[in-house]
């Protein structure tokens, strides 16, 4: 008779596995090698490589102060974040509208928010191409200077783990507000990735924004992971921007690990609830109809 | 408790919002269904569109959340234990194409089976056994993407049957299949429920010929509520006093079908304009009410061009519940 597939570790590990099949699947589709270049490499280049030539003009050439890695490396790994968080969300509009097999995931005896997070694992892989590939040229090509030997490893590795939990949880959160909203609207997880951006310190600090709107850069995880792979890239220049230059590494870490976690948290009570008003209103297999 | 399905008092409203000043307005979808659906059945639901069957699938199968009610599957509420219900059930509705069109059948196929904590081994083997089945072994490793809308259905069809279901759900299974994969899909579910009796499907349609051959019972539904609800033979047997006639006339021209309702020992008549001439399909309580029927005609000067009588169909169960056929429900909600 029918398997049983009860929510143990291991069958939570396997729709996790199996989850991440299925979004590599999907995102290695490239059955156009082109527009897979285009995207994962040409889009992400030529946004650098714009900031680069903003820089330049406002700086008139100062590629040696230590504003510029930071810039650079800040923009750079930004990219995660549409690409985790902003692609965890897209799963739920991709599979409700387009592949129109989220009612079927539904009803399968599986956790739907490990099988998101799934699926991000591949938007993560590609991700990585694009900020490995836009690191490489900037060092090559436009004066980005990171010496492999300085770089704290440990510190770099440890910040990128964390913040790709970070942003995934941040993605279960946006993904749930998705359910809740038709296809048009489906941009929130572009909307958001936009937002965040001036918020998270990526290429100017957060001083610079109106005090008023500070706080909100200063409770984002993004603030603080950003500043930690920079630091943990380029070292102590990264304190250039003064926003956190009063705290050490491990505070920064302390804080990011202790945002991440409320995050986490927080994260699984909004999808909960999101899910549970989906079922109400009956969105989980809604269509939008044009 | 040994119900598959058991539905008590279930209500489902929709608020439908309109525009921004109008208040919101609500449509009952169902309203307090009362279902018991035994183990080892093949229960039908068969009803015009609107009639709320895709509704009652989805509230079955923890898609939807009731208004108010309630309703167990394979023995757990639906809404309070969802994660007990799923392992339970599975569900295909036609008409769509669902699925991941870069992968091929089998990979889309073994996806959902994993989800299930089929072994892999044991999946791939029911994958191919299925495939057989409906006559689509030979796609195996074809890009899903690259079949037509009713192959991709008929694959739909076996992800539903290849978790091996206590409960499955059919939602208008042969809608867009051919006259001959639907009469295949058909025999498949038959012999489905007729292997293990510990199984137990219910499927919603609105093809009569699809409920009464294939379905033990049948529940006659129509705007959120049931009608009826037993075996085809016995939901006819009510018509088993009335004689069935099926008249083709000349055009009505105007005349209103009223009209013969309105004799005596006429209990029911529903018409159908074709090209160049009329049907009337009427329900009488004797033969001998027949010949007042043509009486009026005379008199109204249509003229007879076929008449036969003939045996109750769930067709007839259906007008004779609703007042109108299914027809002519479905088209005046459009
Ligand atoms: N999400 C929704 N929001 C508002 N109203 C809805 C929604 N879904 C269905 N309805 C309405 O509820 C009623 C029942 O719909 P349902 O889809 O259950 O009918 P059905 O019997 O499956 O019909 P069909 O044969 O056309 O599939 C219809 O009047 C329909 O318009
Ligand atoms: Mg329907």
């Amino acid at each position: 008779m029918t398997t049983l597939a009860l929510q143990n570790p291991k069958s939570r590990l396997r729709n996790f596995v199996v989850a991440a099949w299925l979004g590599w699947q999907i995102e290695s589709n490239w059955t156009d090698p082109f527009l897979f270049a285009v995207y994962s490499v040409v889009k992400p280049i030529s946004a650098a490589a714009i900031l680069v030539v903003m820089y330049s003009i406002i700086t008139q050439g100062n590629f040696d102060s230590p504003v510029f890695p930071y810039i650079y490396l800040g923009n750079t790994f930004y990219m995660y974040v549409g690409a985790i968080m902003t692609g965890i969300s897209w799963t739920i509009i991709d599979d409700r509208e387009h592949y129109k097999t989220l009612k079927y995931m539904y009803i399968a005896p599986i956790s739907v928010p490990v099988y998101l997070i799934g699926r991000g694992v591949a938007k993560f892989i590609v991700g990585s191409i694009s900020v490995t590939i836009t690191i490489l040229f900037g060092v090559f090509f436009l004066h980005v200077r990171i010496d492999p030997l300085a770089v704290n490893w440990p510190m770099f590795v440890l910040a990128l783990v964390v913040g790709v939990l970070m942003l995934a949880m941040m993605g279960l959160m946006l993904a749930g507000v998705t359910l809740l909203t038709a296809h048009h609207y489906g941009a929130y997880g572009e909307a958001v990735a936009g937002a965040l951006y001036l918020f998270s310190g990526a290429i100017f600090p957060l001083e610079v924004l109106p005090a008023y709107l500070r706080p909100v850069g200063y409770i984002m995880p993004t603030t603080y992971w950003l500043e930690l792979i920079r630091r943990s890239l380029v070292g102590s220049v990264a304190q250039a921007f003064p926003t956190l230059s009063g705290l050490s590494d491990m505070q920064i870490l302390g804080i990011l690990v202790g945002l991440t976690v409320a995050f986490g948290i927080l994260s699984i009570v909004v999808f909960r609830w999101c899910e549970y008003r989906a079922r109400e209103r009956g969105l989980i297999d809604r269509v939008t109809n044009y | 408790m040994d119900f598959a399905i058991q539905t008590e008092k279930l209500s489902r409203i929709y608020k439908i919002r309109g525009g921004k000043k109008s208040e919101p307005k609500s449509l009952a979808a169902l309203s307090d269904i009362n279902l018991e659906v035994h183990r080892g059945e093949l229960f039908g639901l068969l009803g015009p569109n609107g009639a709320g069957k895709t509704t009652l699938i989805k509230v079955l199968t923890t898609l939807l959340a009731p208004t108010s009610g309630q309703a167990w599957v394979a023995g757990y509420d639906v809404a309070k234990d969802p994660e007990k219900v799923r392992p339970r059930i599975n569900m295909v509705s036609g008409g769509e194409s669902s699925g991941y069109g870069l992968l091929t059948v089998r990979e889309n196929l073994w996806m959902f089976s994993q989800f299930y904590g089929i072994p892999s081994g044991e999946a791939n083997r029911r994958i191919k056994q299925l495939l057989e089945i409906v006559g689509l072994a030979d796609r195996l490793n074809t890009k899903s993407s690259d079949l037509s809308t009713g192959l991709r259905q008929k694959m739909n069809i076996v992800r539903g049957f290849l978790t091996d279901p206590e409960v499955l759900f059919l939602d208008e299974p042969t809608l867009g299949l051919d006259v001959g994969a639907s009469r295949e899909v058909r025999r498949f579910i038959r012999q489905w429920i007729d292997e293990n009796r510990a199984r137990t499907l219910l499927l919603t349609t609105h093809y009569m010929v699809e409920a009464e051959e294939l379905c033990d019972r049948v529940a006659i539904v129509n705007q959120g509520k049931v009608l009826a609800c037993d075996t085809p033979a016995s939901l006819k047997r009510r018509l088993q006093q009335d004689v069935l006639f099926r008249l083709e006339t000349s055009p009505l021209n105007g005349v209103g079908a009223e009209i013969f309702q309105s004799l005596p020992g006429v209990r029911k008549v529903t018409h159908r304009p074709q090209d160049g001439f009329a049907v009337l399909e009427l329900i009488l309580e004797e033969d001998s009410i027949l010949s007042s029927v043509v009486n009026a005609m005379t008199t109204a000067n249509i003229c007879i061009i076929n008449l036969q009588k003939r045996e109750p169909t769930l067709e007839d169960v259906f007008v004779d519940l609703v007042g109108r056929s299914m027809e002519e429900v479905e088209s005046s909600e459009q």
